[in-house]
């Protein structure tokens, strides 16, 4: 890891308005979707769009010569306070935290108090903020929060009250704590379905993206439009929809037999979850492509989090260096699997007219590099 | 026991971090495979423990978890108890095995206390512990090699009067050269893995515990190419790390 002179990401930042994105998933997209929407609103942005997302990589961004500009950076959910304290933002959006690569990063825990330190510090500071995750709102509270309800697909890591440690009770209102006065905030705009809704208005999401996290961070970049740039969330929208690939994210490629190949990275039991259940209602082959290095988490445990069950009926081939891990759950998930490492060989033996590829995340960044 | 096992998957909302749910997957899909029932109960952090269940499963969880989960532990002390004389099994990983203890290490280091359902006590070590372990029972349990993956803080000494579940041969444990607690169908680990998803025969083990049914064996080609995949990456690594530190030694 580089060490990066703060003083020196002061001065970058000062030439900027900035904004920096964290979230345990969906940083890159959102981030991205972000600048997107500002520059068709005729704004100059800076971006670190290659998803080099710690200090290194926002200094790179910022360093390279621009006209002053809005720099939206993503950050790494475990850096943001490196980035934060030197670059003063002036804006920070979260999307979500749950648990990933628990070998390397520790608790989710650990993170909600660091990120609370940053609100903490200045609490006259923007934050736009999904208002449906415990480890989220609390991490926010302290600043001036714009929320947004996002809806919160992994709850597996918030059972006790981020302020109090007693237990959170759930319900068709949302959180609860069962002893303290932590609830969830009224929300001022939230996602529908595939409706983005502000006040009475109710705006379709029409996006090129698959899935119900695209749908979020697209909810949570129209926020930001419309709440701090003053953007109005349809036109932010218009330019939301014709974004298909993002730093190689949902790529398509012919594969040597003439069918189209999607790859998709899930970095975490979160991650996985949503595309599993996207998977379910789609009818081509699937390529599950696991490794475990320290990028992808070393611990393999988390495949029994995910509900694999989802799978059944489809053709599916277990790929990675980790093919067997995938191969043994997907056994006791009562799926059918062929097992053959090398994801593009089982992407040719998956079945379906068009195959899609889910990698963890250093199965992901090798397979960008043979695709392109 | 009664007709179905009857398997308790305790607080999967609390200790549940590691894919411990796994456990309660291949105890339900082996004792099936024998021609048994099995049904697996999900006992959330807000339901009282049941007293009629024949295998009880605790997994890992966050520190904060841990600490909601003893509380609830502590009122079911006396179920526990009971049941496990009444011949039921339980199967403890990680954060799970620790509340067995006297006594367990907060996140701050301070000292909070376990159901003492085992006589050891947990302490917080200097470094995390975290890889692939491999564990080697004592030969009287019958067991093979055990594969797992560690990822913890504690230091676990268990009383003069317990047994570990085995001798640590790659990989940390309790951190003394041990790994776990093995005694009348309490078996105690820090293997995730899930444990019982790499080594079916500590499933069988504890099956076969509860039911008092010798079971039939029950050899699955894919478990045992991955097994033998992780025993050997286990011991090249070890391996590896035995040459390294000569080398060092050497100058």
């Amino acid at each position: 890891m580089l060490a990066i002179d703060p003083g020196l990401l002061t001065k970058l930042g000062s030439q900027d308005r900035v904004i920096c994105v964290s979230a345990t998933n969906g940083k890159t997209t959102t981030t991205r979707l972000i600048a997107d929407i500002l520059r068709a609103a005729g704004i100059d942005v800076v971006t670190n769009h290659t998803g080099a997302n710690m200090a290194s990589g926002v200094t790179g961004a910022l360093a390279a010569p621009h006209t002053p500009s809005v720099a939206v950076l993503e950050v790494d959910e475990r850096w943001l306070t490196h980035v934060v304290d030197p670059l003063s933002p002036e804006l920070l959006v979260f999307g979500n935290l749950s648990r990933d690569q628990l070998d390397r990063s520790g608790e989710v825990n650990a993170i909600v108090k660091r990120w609370r330190t940053i609100t903490e510090a200045d609490p006259t500071r923007h934050v736009i903020a999904n208002s449906s995750d415990p480890h989220v709102v609390y991490a926010s509270l302290p600043a001036s929060v714009t929320w947004v309800a996002l809806g919160i697909p992994w709850i597996h890591d918030a059972t006790t009250c981020p302020q109090c440690s007693e237990l959170l009770t759930w319900s068709d209102d949302g959180f609860k704590c069962s002893s303290c006065t932590f609830c969830e905030p009224k929300a001022d705009y939230r996602l529908d379905g595939e409706y983005f809704i502000a006040g009475e208005r109710r705006i379709h999401l029409d996006l090129s993206i698959p899935g119900t996290w695209n749908l979020m961070n697209a909810a949570l970049a129209a926020t930001v439009a419309e709440a701090h740039f003053e953007i109005p969330a349809e036109d932010a929208i218009k330019a939301m929809s014709s974004v298909e690939v993002v730093s190689g994210r949902f790529s398509k490629h012919r594969l040597d037999d003439g069918r189209e190949a999607r790859v998709i990275l899930a970095k975490n039991p979160a991650g996985w979850t949503e595309v599993l259940n996207w998977l379910k209602g789609r009818d081509a082959g699937v390529v599950l492509a696991v490794n475990a290095h320290i990028a992808d988490g070393r611990d393999t445990s988390w495949l029994y989090d995910v509900n694999f069950e989802a799978l059944q009926g489809l053709s599916v081939v277990a790929s990675g260096e980790r093919a067997l891990d995938v191969a043994v759950r997907l056994r006791y998930a009562g799926v059918e699997c062929i097992v053959e490492a090398d994801p593009l060989k089982a992407a040719l033996a998956a079945g379906g007219k068009e195959v899609d590829i889910i990698a963890s995340y250093t199965q992901f960044t090798h397979l960008t590099k043979r695709f392109w | 026991m009664e007709s179905t096992l009857r398997i308790a998957l305790i607080y999967p909302d609390l200790l549940g971090t590691y894919g411990d749910k796994g456990n309660a997957l291949v105890l339900a899909h082996r004792a099936r495979a024998r021609g048994i029932t099995a049904e697996v109960i999900e006992i959330d952090a807000r339901s009282s423990i049941p007293e009629s269940c024949d295998i009880y499963l605790l997994g890992g969880g966050e520190d904060a978890a841990q600490v909601a989960a003893a509380e609830g532990l502590m009122l079911a002390k006396a179920t526990i108890e009971r049941s496990i004389k009444a011949g039921s099994a339980i199967f403890a990983v990680c954060a799970g095995f620790q509340l067995l203890g006297n006594s367990y290490a907060a996140a701050d280091g301070s000292e909070l206390q376990g159901i003492a359902l085992i006589d050891m006590v947990t302490t917080a070590g200097s470094d995390r512990i975290i890889g692939e372990v491999v564990i080697e029972p004592a030969q009287a349990s019958g067991l093979p090699l055990l594969t797992g993956f560690e990822n913890h803080g504690g230091r676990t000494l268990l009383g003069p009067d317990e047994a570990p579940l085995g001798r640590v041969i790659a990989g940390r444990g309790n951190g003394n050269g041990v790994d776990g607690v093995l005694r009348d169908g309490v078996i105690g680990t820090y293997l995730h893995g899930p444990a019982l998803a790499r080594n079916p025969s500590l499933a069988d083990y504890l099956i076969s515990y509860a039911t008092r049914i010798s079971l039939e064996p029950l050899v699955d080609d894919l478990v045992e190419q991955y097994r033998a995949e992780r025993l050997a990456y286990a011991s090249l690594t070890g391996a590896e790390l035995k040459r390294a530190t000569r080398r060092l030694h050497r100058g």
